[in-house]
Parts: structure tokens; sequence; C-alpha cells
């Protein structure tokens, strides 16, 4: 049964409630894992090989399995963290709901299930590389990088860049360039990501005592490198279709989306953001960008709503777009997979 | 004065352990069940063809 270990401020004691199976499958972190599926699935239909479609399947679940493991170990090992912080004291293990040693187990379990059957049902590359990313994600991010330095996330963000390289491994039996080439487009898009989103919840961060930079450097130090992170993000994401992995959608999207990303990157970079703490985002669930617009757009109430703070809008806005846009990148590559459309080989 | 919202009866409670444990095992027992017929699906998909070679 579960034990409220590490309760919630906004637990009452009297309130925690029997663990249900929804609680043990919020451990595996499904937000997190639908984007993993689908970059590994990219991966995996981008190889253009022949892959029996059921074997197909059993290798992204692979991963996506995985990658919940290493969620829940996550949340096993981060839980004093995560009842310090807003956005994630409502997580199983802080609210009280399962045990810690449950999530930790529920990780490992997880975690040799779903390299052994990589292994086993597709191949050993696969499953290797699958084992690298869990123990990356679990051990080196979690355990190390997150609470040691500010560069947690820019070195962490390998683990979730790997997936389509374990979708194209499992489907071709290899990784070859194009495969790198695309976790070298997450790997590069996560710091500008985060830190978009760190700029407006740093005094959370701050709280909990997670290096994150906007707490070590500071924020004007942040959006300088929100700004030369986008300026390498961004050439490293037309790349393929000079590599042979993209055509002309991708390079449509790559193209006019990257046009985009810079202005955003360059209005938080000339912006006050993360300068002041926004009232605004005090009561609000860390994803709710798309209720921002509209909160904004409404018509101010003296006294009921805090006043705007500019530049938090700006990071908003970016941190919202970033997900778009590598959403439009690896679904414009799966596209062309599926359809067939020829890949580019332009002359860089 | 008691706050009636914060009386908690024994019943409920226990009827609400009991709900929440039943479905959690019946969630585990389907995922196992649902394991062990991915792994006999996938022997079949890998095994297929080298067994259909033999005849």
């Amino acid at each position: 049964m579960a034990k409220p270990a590490v309760l919630s401020p906004d637990t009452p004691a009297d309130t925690v409630r029997a663990a249900r199976w929804q609680d043990y499958f919020q451990l595996l972190k499904p937000r997190v894992m639908s984007l993993v599926v689908f970059t590994a699935a990219t991966g995996l239909v981008a190889a253009r090989t022949h892959i029996h479609p059921l074997l197909g399947a059993v290798a992204v679940l692979c991963i996506a399995v995985g990658a919940g493991a290493s969620g829940a170990l996550n949340m096993w090992y981060d839980a004093d963290i995560d009842a310090k912080m807003r956005r994630t004291r409502g997580r199983p293990v802080p609210a009280g709901l399962v045990e810690g040693s449950e999530a930790a187990t529920l990780g490992v379990v997880l975690s040799l299930l779903s390299v052994l059957l990589m292994g086993m049902a597709i191949n050993w590359l696969a499953a290797g590389l699958l084992a690298f990313t869990i123990v990356f994600y679990a051990v080196v991010y979690t355990m190390w990088l997150k609470r040691w330095t500010a560069q947690n996330i820019v070195i962490g963000g390998l683990a979730g860049a790997l997936p389509p390289a374990i979708g194209w491994a499992a489907a071709a039996g290899d990784a070859p360039l194009n495969a790198w080439l695309m976790v070298l487009i997450i790997f590069l898009w996560t710091p500008p990501h985060f830190w978009a989103l760190s700029l407006y919840i740093s005094t959370d961060y701050a709280k909990a005592g997670v290096p994150m930079l906007p707490v070590v450097k500071g924020a004007k130090e942040t959006r300088k490198q929100i700004l030369l992170y986008s300026l390498v993000f961004i050439p490293v994401c037309l790349a393929p279709a000079a590599t042979g992995l993209g055509g002309p959608l991708y390079l449509a999207v790559s193209a006019l989306g990257g046009l985009v990303f810079l202005t955003l990157a360059w209005r938080v970079f000339r912006s006050d953001a993360g300068d002041a703490a926004d009232p605004r985002v005090a009561d609000r669930a860390l994803y709710d960008v798309a209720e921002a617009p509209a909160a904004e757009a409404a018509p101010a109430v003296e006294g009921k709503r805090p006043p705007p703070v500019g530049g938090a809008k700006d990071a908003r806005n970016l941190f919202a777009f970033s997900i778009l846009y590598l959403f439009a990148l690896f679904a414009a590559l799966l596209a062309e997979a599926m359809i067939g459309i020829r890949a580019l080989e332009l002359p860089l | 004065m008691t706050d009636p919202k914060k009386t908690v009866s024994v019943k409920p409670d226990a009827d609400q352990a009991l709900k929440a444990r039943n479905g959690r095992n019946i969630a585990l027992a389907l995922g196992l069940v649902a394991f062990v017929a991915l792994v006999f699906v996938v022997t079949l998909v890998r095994l297929g063809a080298n067994v259909g070679n033999r005849f």
C-alpha cells in the first residue's frame, strides 16, 4: 500500500487515497512517451527498409516502455525535488500515492523487459542503444547531471534525442549518418526548448535547488544561450535536405519554421524574460501554454489578474513553437518516407 | 465543532481501497497476458519464414 512519504503541501494527509493503476501509468510519463514514440517511429520509417509491420510495432513499443521505465526511475530518484516544485508535486510519489521503492521496481523491471524483448525480437544493436538510453537518462542525467551542472539538459538531452536512431537500428540493423542527424536535431533542439521554459519557472527550480541555467547564470545569459543554440540548431535542421534524408516537403517545413524559430529566439534575446517572476504562471501547470494567449487576450479586470510581464510571453511563445517545429520536422520526414517522396541531396 | 467534510468513515475508504486494488490487479493481469501473447506472436513471425522453408 502507498506510504505518504513526501506529501505535497497541497495534499492534506487525510485525503490520500489508495493508488490506482492510472497512478502507476503516470510514473511512465506518458506525455514524454508520446514524443518518444513519434520520433522513434519516424526513425524506423525513414530508414526506408522492409520490416514486418508487427515487428516494427514491437520495436516502437519497446522504445516506449523503455522510455517509460526511465521516467519511473527518474520519479523515484527525484521525489524530493518533485515535492518542492509546483509543476511536479502532484506526481504519484511526492503525492504519497505510490512508494518510491515501487516506482524504482517498476522502472527496473520494465527496463529489463523492454531491452530483452527488443534484443530477442528485433536485434541487439537496437537493444544496446535502448539500454544505453535508459542508463543515460536514469543514471547520468537524473542521478548526476541534473543536480550538479547548469549544462544538465544540454548533455542529458542526448537521452531524449536517441529514439530515432533506435528506431532506425530496429528497422535496418545499422545506424548510419542520417540516423544520427535526426538525433542531432533533437539534441540541439532541447536547450532552447527547455531554457525558454525555465525562464518563466526559474523560481521553482531555485526553490528545489536544481541548477538550471537561469538560476546559476542568470536570465540574460540564458537568453543569449537560447539565441546561440538556435543559430546552430536551424542550419542543422536544413542539413537532411543535403544528406538524402529529407525531401522538398521537409526542406520547406524546416526553412519556413526555422525562420519563425529564429525570429522568436531573437525576440526572447531582446526581451526581459526571466528578469522577474511571472505571477501569471503561479497557479498553472507547466504545459498550459495553450491557455496563455487566451488569458492574455482577455480584458484586464482590475485586481483579478496580475499585471503581465512582457518577456515571459516571448519565452512562452518560443517554448510552444519549439514543440510545434520539432513535430512538423519529424512529421515531414515521416510523411515523405511513407508516401515515397524522393529525398534531396542538395549541395551544401 | 467537527467539520463534516473532514469526517472519514472507515467503510467507504476500505471499499475504495479494495476497488483500487482490484483495478491494479486487473491491469497487471492484462499486462502479463498481453506480454505473453506478444512474445508468442513475435515468435511465430520470426520463425514463420524458417518453418515454411523446411517443407
